[in-house]
């Protein structure tokens, strides 16, 4: 194998896992370490700067990272990343002093954002402080778009999101509520706007066409589930009958037959076509839902809606069968009988889709044979150059923090697009190392590993839950449970890098390597080089470190990254420093690092606490 | 030396020997010697043999003398037995332990200070003897744990860190044990494991005394330019003659394997090494020619390394002594004791 090319940026990057897995790049280890030294308020900026709701997103985020988490491969569990976020936000002080501030002087650009979801928000977030004057249509009289007609708000509280949304909106925006726009071809012919970004979802919640869904007895009985959340979210919706399925296994399922239990329904099944392995929902929301006794029914897809005596009184299911093979995959599927479950409400929860039928379709932005925009997958810019796209919008539903992601390219994209400059002419990510180390066996970092578990969060107890809808059913983690959880982060980005000019090929860092990472031998070519590593290499997709040839021997040092627990002893060890502990810290460009045309100097406004 | 123990947590795909042991589960106590010490590669070469051979970790009896070297049994296989004696006197402990107990195995390390100066006598009736033991000299030229001294090992024209030359002529432990009769003689370096790990298992399976030189460089006073014991120095002069590979008692030795350069012999428990002569007019089972043929590379400034010697037929000390077969501690109390009367009887040859 060639020498690992460790200039290139995403070498290190890819060893931080959860950052490289975060569609926003939050700098994990960066805020853990924060938290665990006491200091939540610049935890709470170090997310914030990339992710823009910490609070939100640290209760309700999809958490890629916890997945991509190297603890989880050396141990059960991952670090409970996503809490220890909320954590941040939960004791954080006063953070207003340390947020950018839009200058009193605009730059004379003004972009309307349509729909004030995160994607919108977070484009006025990037966009403010350059001086840009940004005007959010929302159709609601309250923003927050699906965060807050989708979210019940037993998990997320209404003053956490109008917190958060208020940093930007606070910024100046111009937030027009209950503005929905019903043209695009209008709002360009106001001539008001150099760039218009869309952030406005995907609205429109899938229904079930079977027999008796148009029967005028069951209609006011079944419901489109995001619908329905949007409803009881407004309070037009305040209840619902005893005995409800919900058609449909994704989270806003989990959403729907969490809030019936606070409606008035006992006995709520959520209907699923497939086995568990198949379900759209998250791990954990699954959890939480059966946790309240909801009952989740396998391998039965809905057939028809049975309506006696002009009433819905249930649905009938062909019961499924599955052939799996070795690797989980449906290879036959046969009915093996059907099912009759009786109800007095339906929720469908079966998806969503983007549309756009406020869209004239003679204004150069151009759809594809489903509807969908054509949408540049870095640049955001449909089509039609003055018009950008993100969030759900953009490439369908998907979660907060791609549409926070997406909010910042499109950010980037607008400003250089106003500033008459290439939009895909874009900063690259950088990335800077610095050593950890403070003496011969000392490191500015804990580097032992602590064998803890992972903490678990604390519930409202099930009994007083249900008394509101608008009880948060999680504590947050307690103090204690916190600093316990901070210490299971391995700081993955206390990278290990060495030097094989150094190196003098004595053994030390692999016999004392806890993981057997390391190997020392004739280089190969990958496939074979794999087969040769002290321990058995257990994922071909996390690349290897290769040095270059040492001087004794011309063998070569070979890292397999995928389980280091950055304990640092293969430098502690190191008698000549050819290992070092040196932390990565990777730097995403944002729009105001692109403030000055054709310059790599890093904008005034852009804070690190 | 590491301010941090190592940490429990283990690679999740390591592999399993026959007692469903990882190599993990023969580690010891955290090493304190210095970072990049020659000896904590060969105290990880011993944690490897004693995990392929699926040794049980209280079948293994560590000894050791005085030195940075004979520190390094608490650093493996933390279940085995273990005795630090006094400097240079390991040989008797061992030479009491052995006698006792045929059925455990014996591993002494030791320093070239440890054996070749203060326990040079021990050493040497210890081969004569030839106790059933494998005994490791961890070999740096200096007196490491008094901070560098010469030791007898050191080479005529050396240089010392500070630049003062050794002038006094090395005993060298492999040619010392081919004229004392040693049974299995072999030297190695602790930065090649692929060569040193077959070595100590086959070391351990040999029936009497084995001997392993094995070059281990001292970071902290021997590895500088002008030593002839440092990392560079001793790859730039590294000779394999034999290399022996264990072969495990599932596999066979095929018609191919059994001519040639390559040698099968057997070893006294049914298991076999083969032997790979990299020269091939050389006989590892001639000691004459063992000898010469190590004189005259130690003219070239060669350091010949591999299998040497063995003799796998010479009686070892439990033949010789007529040692007890149930070791000491399972034998009937009655056996043991003389009783009363049994006791007059001797006294009385005395009176
Ligand atoms: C009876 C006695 N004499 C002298 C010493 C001092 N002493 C301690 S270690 C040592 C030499 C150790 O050299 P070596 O066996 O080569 O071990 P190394 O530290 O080099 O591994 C000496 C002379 C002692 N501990 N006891
Ligand atoms: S002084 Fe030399 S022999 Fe002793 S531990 Fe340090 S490097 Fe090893
Ligand atoms: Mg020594």
């Amino acid at each position: 194998m060639q020498p690992t090319d460790t200039a290139n940026p995403d070498y290190y990057h890819r060893v931080v896992d959860c950052q490289w897995a975060c569609p926003a790049h939050t700098d994990v280890p960066e805020y853990i370490r924060l938290i665990a030294q006491g200091q939540f308020t610049a935890a709470y900026l170090v997310n914030r700067e990339s992710n823009v709701f910490p609070g939100i997103l640290g209760r309700v985020c999809d958490r890629p990272c916890e997945p991509a988490c190297r603890r989880g491969r050396v141990e059960a569990e991952p670090v409970a990343i996503c809490r220890l976020k909320r954590v941040a936000a939960d004791h954080r002080d006063d953070v207003r002093p340390y947020l950018p501030k839009a200058p009193a002087q605009k730059n004379g650009k003004r972009v309307a954002c349509i729909g004030a979801g995160p994607a919108s928000l977070t484009v006025a977030n990037d966009l403010m402080p350059l001086g840009y004057e940004v005007t959010i249509f929302e159709k609601w009289h309250t923003p927050g778009g699906l965060m807050r007609t989708n979210i019940p708000s037993f998990r997320l509280p209404e003053q956490v999101l109008a917190e958060e949304i208020g940093y930007i909106v606070d910024l100046g925006v111009d937030l027009r509520l209950g503005s929905p726009v019903s043209s695009m071809k209008q709002l360009l012919a106001t001539g008001e706007f150099d760039a218009v970004f869309v952030g406005s979802g995907a609205p429109k919640g899938k229904d079930l066409n079977l027999p008796g869904r148009k029967d005028p007895g069951a209609a006011a009985h079944i419901h489109i589930g995001i619908d329905w959340l949007e409803s009881v979210a407004f309070g037009h919706v305040k209840n619902i009958g005893r005995r409800v399925l919900i058609i449909g296994v994704g989270n806003t399922a989990m959403d729907c037959c969490r809030s019936s239990l606070r409606l008035g329904a006992d006995d709520v099944k959520v209907m699923a076509r497939k086995p568990r392995g198949f379900f759209k929902a998250s791990e954990w929301e699954l959890e939480d839902a059966e946790a309240e006794n909801v009952e989740i029914v396998v391998n039965h897809a809905p057939k028809s809606f049975v309506i006696e005596a002009g009433r819905l009184t249930g649905m009938l299911f062909d019961v499924m069968e599955y052939d799996l093979d070795a690797n989980g995959r449906i290879t036959a599927e046969r009915v093996a009988g059907e099912k009759f479950f009786a109800c007095d409400d339906v929720i469908l929860a079966i998806g969503q889709e983007n549309a756009f039928p406020w869209i004239e379709n003679d204004l150069g932005i151009e759809f594809d044979q489903w509807h969908v925009p054509k949408v540049d997958q870095t640049t955001f810019q449909s089509t039609r150059p003055d018009v950008f796209f993100g969030g759900d919008a953009a490439f369908g539903p998907k979660n907060i923090i791609w549409a926070v992601a997406h909010g910042h390219q499109a950010a980037i994209s607008v400003h250089k697009y106003c500033q008459d400059q290439d939009v895909t002419q874009r900063l690259p990510p950088t990335l800077n190392l610095s050593s950890r180390k403070m003496g011969l066996h000392e490191w500015a970092y804990k580097n032992d590993y602590n064998p803890l578990e992972r903490r678990l969060m604390p519930h409202v107890d099930l009994k007083e839950r249900f008394k509101k809808i608008n009880i948060e059913v999680e504590l947050g983690f307690t103090a204690e449970q916190a600093a316990a959880e901070v210490q299971r982060c391995l700081n993955c980005d206390v990278q290990t890098v060495f030097d094989a000019r150094l190196c003098i090929e004595c053994d030390a860092c692999i016999d004392i390597c806890p993981v057997d990472c390391l190997t020392m031998t004739p280089n190969g070519a990958e496939a074979e080089l794999r087969q040769r590593l002290k321990a058995p290499s257990l994922r071909a997709t996390q690349p290897l470190f290769v040095s270059a040839p040492l001087q004794h021997t011309a063998r070569v040092m070979v890292k397999d990254e995928d389980v280091c627990v950055h304990c640092g002893l293969c430098a502690e060890r190191c008698p000549t420093a050819a290992w070092d502990m040196q932390k990565s810290k990777i730097r995403i460009p944002y729009a105001s690092d692109e403030t000055t045309p054709c310059s790599t100097q890093p904008a005034q406004t852009r804070r690190t606490a | 030396m590491s301010f941090i123990a190592k940490p429990k947590i283990a690679h999740p795909g390591l592999p399993k020997n026959e007692l469903g042991l990882t190599r993990r589960d023969y580690e010891g106590g955290m090493s304190t010697l210095c970072a990049g010490c020659g000896h904590d590669s060969i105290t990880a070469a011993i944690i490897e043999a004693c995990w392929q051979m699926s040794m049980r970790p209280e079948q293994l009896v560590k000894l050791s003398g005085i030195g940075c070297s004979s520190k390094t049994t608490a650093y493996f296989v933390g279940g085995g037995h273990g005795f630090n004696s006094v400097h240079g006197r390991m040989p008797s402990i061992a030479t009491g332990a052995i006698a006792a107990n045929k059925d455990l195995h014996y591993i002494g390390v030791s320093g070239d200070g440890d054996t070749l100066s203060i326990g040079f006598g021990q050493f040497a009736h210890a081969m004569r003897r030839n106790l059933n033991m494998l005994y490791i000299v961890e070999n740096n030229g200096v007196y490491g744990l008094t901070k560098g001294q010469f030791s007898a090992s050191a080479d005529i024209g050396s240089k010392a860190k500070k630049g003062e030359e050794n002038l006094q002529p090395p005993i060298d432990p492999v040619l010392a044990a081919l004229t004392l009769g040693g049974t299995f003689v072999a030297r190695s370096f602790s930065g090649d494991k692929e060569q040193l790990v077959p070595l100590i298992i086959a070391g351990l399976k040999h029936r009497g005394f084995a001997l392993i030189d094995v070059l281990s460089p001292c970071v902290t006073f021997n590895d500088h330019e002008g030593s002839t014991k440092s990392y560079e120095f001793v790859r730039d002069h590294y000779d394999e003659v034999v290399h022996a590979d264990f072969v495990p008692p599932a596999r066979e030795i095929t018609a191919q394997y059994a001519q040639g350069d390559t040698m099968p012999v057997t070893m006294h428990d049914g298991s076999r090494i083969l032997l790979r002569k990299l020269d091939p007019s050389y006989d590892p089972t001639h000691r004459g020619q063992a000898f010469n043929y190590l004189r005259d590379k130690l003219a070239q400034n060669e350091y010949v390394t591999g299998l040497i010697y063995i003799d796998e037929k010479s009686p070892d000390f439990h033949e010789v002594s007529g040692t007890t077969a149930l070791p000491v501690n399972q034998l009937p109390f009655a056996k043991l004791t003389p009783g009363s009367k049994g006791l007059e009887k001797i006294l009385s040859r005395y009176r």
